[in-house]
């Protein structure tokens, strides 16, 4: 248990150290929540009423952009090797990397969302609708992405690969966290259903992620 | 189980052969190895010895035949749990300084050796403990890694050209402290085409050609060393 929350901290302590992991994602979601207006043009109710949808939209899209590097680094300078030959369990291992890179990439996506949700003339509850919502959604984006990470690690060229293969598995945590967001400021909608089923994709993600996240990288490694 | 330095460990590789792709590497290699032995794996570039020592790991998987490792009592052991890896690579982080990198290894370990501080002063880097471990050059970093060994306590190492890109007075260092270890209880495999600059007893060395286990030979009656 020690060994695995060093590990914790050491991802922490690299993730600040090697640079910019956090403010690139959420640069990039700036730029993105930026760009929006610009395309739909000057309709304010437009824009607040798509909201919560572009704020789902950047934090899928910016978490998928920091995701490339979670086992790749390992396995290209070694680490991974003696992280094998630890004692710990492979899926243990990959649990805590995918919980110190959801701190470090998508936790700063969710917290800049309310102020991006500013720029998109959101009211309050939906605001905070769609930050919750994000909150209880985002680490199932992290830790499907952590399974197509650990599949493309033996590629080279991976980086774009792994976006076409994760997007798909990510559309029903799209789907039932924006339709959370709607429900919460529509009184006609129901607000319980879509957000316990986005919670059940998180808890679903982070058991299954693991072990077959443990399984690719097996593969990937000889 | 966690390793054990009191008591004798015996390593049985029995009938061993690697296969990577289509190619059969080599065949019908069988050797054991005690406590306070090395053993020296020679061969051309291509060989296998890399796919050997990654095989003993558990990385690969063997095309036939069987590793494990025994304590003096009969009792069988978990062999990765015992190994101390140094591949091709070093597993240094750049963006951390070198004190900081092992000081994860020692923290990460569950049977930690000498701190940080002392194992750099066993390969004569304690000055560069606050660089970051991507500004070192790569002898440097060849013996950060090797300060990694020390850092936690596993008695058999497994060396992949271990003093590769160290010039003549590290590499002496080096094979000190392979020495020692072997002296101390421990045993290693290098695979390595540099000679070893060691201070163990003959009796205590082997050495063998991986090209003789090589797949186009005929089978060969197991070595014993140790």
């Amino acid at each position: 248990m020690t060994g695995l929350s060093a590990l914790f901290v050491n991802e922490m302590k690299l993730a600040v150290k090697s640079g910019g992991s956090a403010m690139t994602g959420v640069i990039f979601f700036l730029s993105l929540v930026t760009i929006v207006p610009f395309a739909i043009g000057p309709d304010l109710e437009l824009l607040s009423r798509i909201g919560p949808a572009i704020l789902w939209i950047g934090t899928l899209l910016a978490t998928l952009l920091g995701l490339d590097r979670l086992f790749r680094n390992d396995v290209e300078d070694g680490t991974f090797d003696l992280h094998r030959l630890s004692g710990e369990p492979l899926e243990l291992i990959v649990f805590v990397k995918g919980v110190a890179h959801f701190v470090t990439t998508a936790l700063p996506l969710v917290v800049s969302a309310p102020l991006f949700g500013l720029f998109l003339n959101m009211d309050g509850d939906a605001i905070l609708a769609t930050a919750l919502t994000l909150l209880i959604g985002s680490p199932a984006l992290t830790f499907l992405g952590a399974i197509g990470a650990a599949l493309t690690v033996g590629l080279s060229r991976g980086g774009l690969l792994l976006p076409i293969l994760i997007l798909p598995l990510t559309i029903p945590v799209l789907i039932f966290g924006v339709a959370a967001s709607y429900a919460y400021t529509d009184p006609l909608l129901g607000f319980r259903t879509p957000v316990l089923l986005l919670g059940a994709m998180t808890l679903f993600s982070l058991v299954l992620s693991p072990i077959a996240s443990a399984w690719a990288l097996r593969l990937n490694s000889d | 189980m966690k390793p054990d330095d009191e008591s004798e460990l015996t390593l049985h590789v029995d009938g061993l052969a690697c296969r990577r792709g289509s190619r059969l590497l080599f065949q019908n290699l069988s050797f054991k190895l005690t406590s306070g032995h090395i053993l020296a794996i020679t061969g051309r570039n291509g060989i296998g010895k890399s796919s050997l020592l990654r095989l003993l790991c558990g990385f690969l998987q063997a095309e036939a035949g069987s590793v494990s490792l025994s304590a003096a009592d009969g009792s069988l052991h978990d062999l990765p749990d015992y190994i101390h890896y140094l591949g091709h690579r070093n597993a240094l982080k750049p963006a951390l300084s070198v004190h900081e990198n092992l000081d994860f290894w020692r923290r990460f370990s569950d049977t930690p050796g000498l701190a940080p501080e002392e194992a750099l002063r066993a390969v004569q880097l304690e000055a560069l403990a606050n660089l970051p471990a991507g500004v070192l050059s790569a002898g440097q970093s060849r013996r950060v890694a090797f300060a990694r060994l020390l850092v936690s306590r596993r008695p058999l190492w497994l060396l992949d050209e271990p003093t590769a890109a160290l010039d003549k007075a590290s590499d002496q260092m080096i094979g000190t402290l392979i020495s020692d270890h072997v002296n101390d209880g421990g045993f290693v495999i290098a695979a390595t085409h540099l000679p070893l600059t060691l201070q163990i007893e003959d009796e205590r060395r082997a050495s063998f050609d991986l090209g003789d286990y090589a797949a186009k030979t005929a089978p060969l009656s197991p070595g014993v060393f140790g």
